[in-house]
């Protein structure tokens, strides 16, 4: 079979424009590389190179401060007391809650991409899963050290956990706390494994290329013996399919048992029925601007353009105006069930947040997730590089303050305005939030340098080359000589 | 380009300390449409102990090569039943009952009576239910996936060939191991020079 001739669109920005939906015809997901060998080439270059890019270096000593800064402020936390924070008697959680559930909510988009997407078969997942589901890796274990630090007695954390003690008390398993506990370590768990198993065909890739002693025998520990055996990869796709269809309802749980600490409560402002589903909307919404905002620098900077394409950024950008609506439309509801339940303090409470002492947090709010993303609605600017980064910023801003806004302005006005307070941040709050994100992007860093970026076995796959006519070219339609190769063969299974 | 690479030395130069026992034949591939071809052939002249390798699964190999389904979903089934009736035996006996049991240590259960909730509240037990039968089907799945596999192991001799590194890379291999009660030396290097590889070689344990 012939290949046609690709006529190829150009962005202004100068690159190819893949974004056309032709129908009957498959999109071009990796561009400029037609074998497999030049793939693995231009991902491993990223961890072989012997230095890393300048602003790579920049950038991890900067994240490494403000790390430094976050293991500074925690310590003179547990040294003096939760009083170091802002909290005052009806704002028991401030910044602390809200960092949490900003950060367990970044880590959503690294799921849905790695499990949801997967079952869904969307292709186009395979160039930006691994670096999302390492983005869900680090965003919960920015979450995880706030309720571990928010406790007040930090060496008594244990007594989250069921274990036996002298004193026989148990955890008290009806609260939404500890459902937490165990939800938000399931998730790590979870996410970890699907990430390493994912990872463990393109590790041994990275131990077979490796030159050096060290590198031979670190990732030939961590590519645990992985020969490519079709033995081997038949179990393997099987333990995939099965993590990525045990990883959606878990997914879709996290962030609902996230919103049970507040809906299970009886607090104007909190106690509201949309709350999962408005929660998991949210989580997806503001992770998918955080993917946006560490692809598009990381694609520039590592040489992956032709991988991660302005087709993968402007279907993010889709799936974020989507999330962003529904989002909207849960602010609308959850005015119009305050109006239409009656409850003078459902009024109060939702009148106040958009008028009260803290209507300025509420008004970026809406403006950064409601307003802003419509500009999506264009495609000049879904396709536009300095469009999606600046409005995946104001995403993350303004998903930061819907928490802070639900949190802080639901308790600093309840029922009785004679317990009314207002909350400021101190020092160390701000600093401690500013830590978090140091923490977040060291670690992400560290992973761009050292470990596989793009899943390399799973971008081969989708390459045209890899159909089993073997022909490559066109878009994988070709060839009559399989005629003993199963039919489904290049639709099916994993990407 | 078909070359036969074979060891140059006759069988009785060469200490035999140095000379390992032959693991099997190695035929390398330059795509994988030709690997599904010579798998189709390998398992109609009926091998049993051989293997295709490649950098990323080749579909149609497991109809090619003729593997039956793993029982891994069965397994992952069991362990999550496990996780529910783990997590529903967990919070009743230290939230709903009151007697002493072992484990490991004793332990005694607290009839907790709280936010006017009967002591046996099913509905309030689900969610740590649900992510304990989550957390142990998933955690069972990696696990059961490398013992079947027999993952993982430190050295295989397989990786020490240099041709074999590309397995990871761009190349696709079909292995016939010796042990195999169908392999011989020259009829089964026949056969798969037969297949048109890239190359053929023979493997040392």
């Amino acid at each position: 079979m012939t290949t046609l001739p690709i006529e190829r669109a150009y962005l202004p920005s100068g690159e190819v424009d893949n974004t056309d939906e032709r129908p009957g015809e498959r999109a071009e997901l990796v561009l400029g590389h037609e074998t497999f060998h030049q793939v693995t080439e231009t991902v491993c270059r990223v961890t072989e190179a012997r230095r890393p890019p300048l602003v790579w270096t920049l950038g991890f000593l900067f994240s490494l401060m403000l790390t430094g800064m976050l293991g500074a402020m925690v310590t003179y936390l547990i040294v003096t007391g939760v009083g170091v924070w802002g909290l005052n008697n009806p704002v028991a959680w401030a910044f602390d809650i809200t960092n949490f559930v900003f950060w367990v909510g970044i880590g959503h988009a690294g799921t849905l991409i790695s499990a949801i997407l997967f079952l869904f078969r969307q292709k186009w997942r395979t160039a930006i899963n691994r670096f999302a589901e390492a983005m869900t890796i680090f965003a919960v274990i920015c979450a995880g050290l706030f309720p571990g630090i928010h406790i007040g007695r930090v060496w008594m954390a244990y007594y989250l956990f069921p274990l036996p003690n002298q004193m026989e008390m148990w955890p008290q398993f009806r609260s939404p706390l500890l459902w937490d506990v165990f939800a938000v370590s399931t998730y790590f768990t979870v996410s970890l494994l699907f990430w390493y198993v994912g990872m463990i065909p393109d590790l041994a890739t990275l131990r077979d290329r490796a030159t050096g002693r060290i590198r031979q025998i670190a990732y030939g520990l961590f590519a645990l013996g992985w020969r490519g055996s079709h033995r081997h990869w038949h179990r393997y796709e099987r333990a995939y399919l099965l993590l990525a269809a045990l990883s959606t309802p878990l997914v879709l749980s996290v962030h609902s048992v996230v919103s049970f600490d507040f809906a299970v409560s009886q607090l104007p402002g909190w106690h509201t029925t949309i709350f999962p589903p408005y929660f998991v909307a949210g989580a997806i919404f503001s992770g998918f601007a955080m993917v946006v905002t560490l692809a598009v620098p990381a694609r520039q900077l590592f040489g992956l353009k032709d991988i991660i394409t302005i087709r993968h950024l402007e279907n993010m950008n889709k799936v974020i105006l989507v999330t962003g609506c529904m989002v909207g439309y849960a602010y609308a509801m959850e005015f119009f069930i305050a109006w239409y339940s009656g409850s003078m303090y459902e009024q109060f409470a939702f009148i106040n947040r958009a008028f009260g002492q803290y209507w300025w947090a509420y008004w970026i709010m809406v403006s950064c997730n409601v307003l802003t993303p419509q500009l999506f609605w264009f495609r000049r600017i879904r396709t536009s590089i300095w469009g999606m980064f600046i409005l995946s910023l104001f995403v993350n801003v303004g998903m930061w303050f819907e928490r802070f806004v639900i949190i802080v302005t639901s308790l600093a006005n309840d029922f009785l305005p004679s317990s009314w307070d207002h909350f400021t941040p101190t020092w160390v709050d701000s600093l401690t939030m500013l830590g978090a994100f140091g923490l977040f992007f060291t670690l992400f860093l560290l992973f761009c340098r050292y470990l596989p970026m793009i899943a390399m076995a799973e971008v081969k796959a989708i390459m045209p080359a890899a159909h089993a006519d073997g022909h490559g070219g066109g878009d994988g339609h070709g060839g009559g000589e399989r005629a003993r190769v199963d039919p489904n063969a290049r639709d099916g299974g994993k990407p | 380009m078909s070359t036969l690479v074979t060891d140059p030395r006759p069988l009785s130069e060469g200490r035999p300390q140095e000379r390992g026992r032959l693991y099997g034949l190695m035929a390398e591939f330059a795509t994988p449409g030709e690997l599904l071809r010579a798998a189709d052939t390998v398992r109609k002249e009926g091998f049993r102990w051989w293997d295709c390798h490649s950098p990323f699964p080749v579909h149609g190999l497991d109809k090619a090569m003729g593997i039956s389904p793993t029982i891994l979903p069965v397994a992952v089934f069991g362990a999550a039943a496990t996780g529910a009736l783990v997590g529903f035996l967990l919070q009743a006996f230290t939230n709903s009952w009151s007697f002493t049991i072992w484990a490991i240590v004793w332990v005694t259960g607290y009839p907790y009576l709280i936010s006017g909730k009967p002591l046996l509240s099913m509905p309030a037990f689900i969610p740590v239910m649900f992510e304990l039968t989550i957390l142990l089907a998933a955690t069972s799945t990696v696990f059961l996936m490398l013992l079947f596999n027999g993952l993982p192991r430190l050295h295989h001799p397989l990786l020490k060939s240099d041709r074999f590194r590309r397995v990871t890379d761009d190349r696709f291999f079909l292995v016939i191991e010796a042990r195999d009660p169908k392999f011989s030396r020259a009829r089964t290097e026949s056969l798969l020079r037969s297949l048109h590889p890239v190359a053929v070689e023979a493997v040392e344990d």
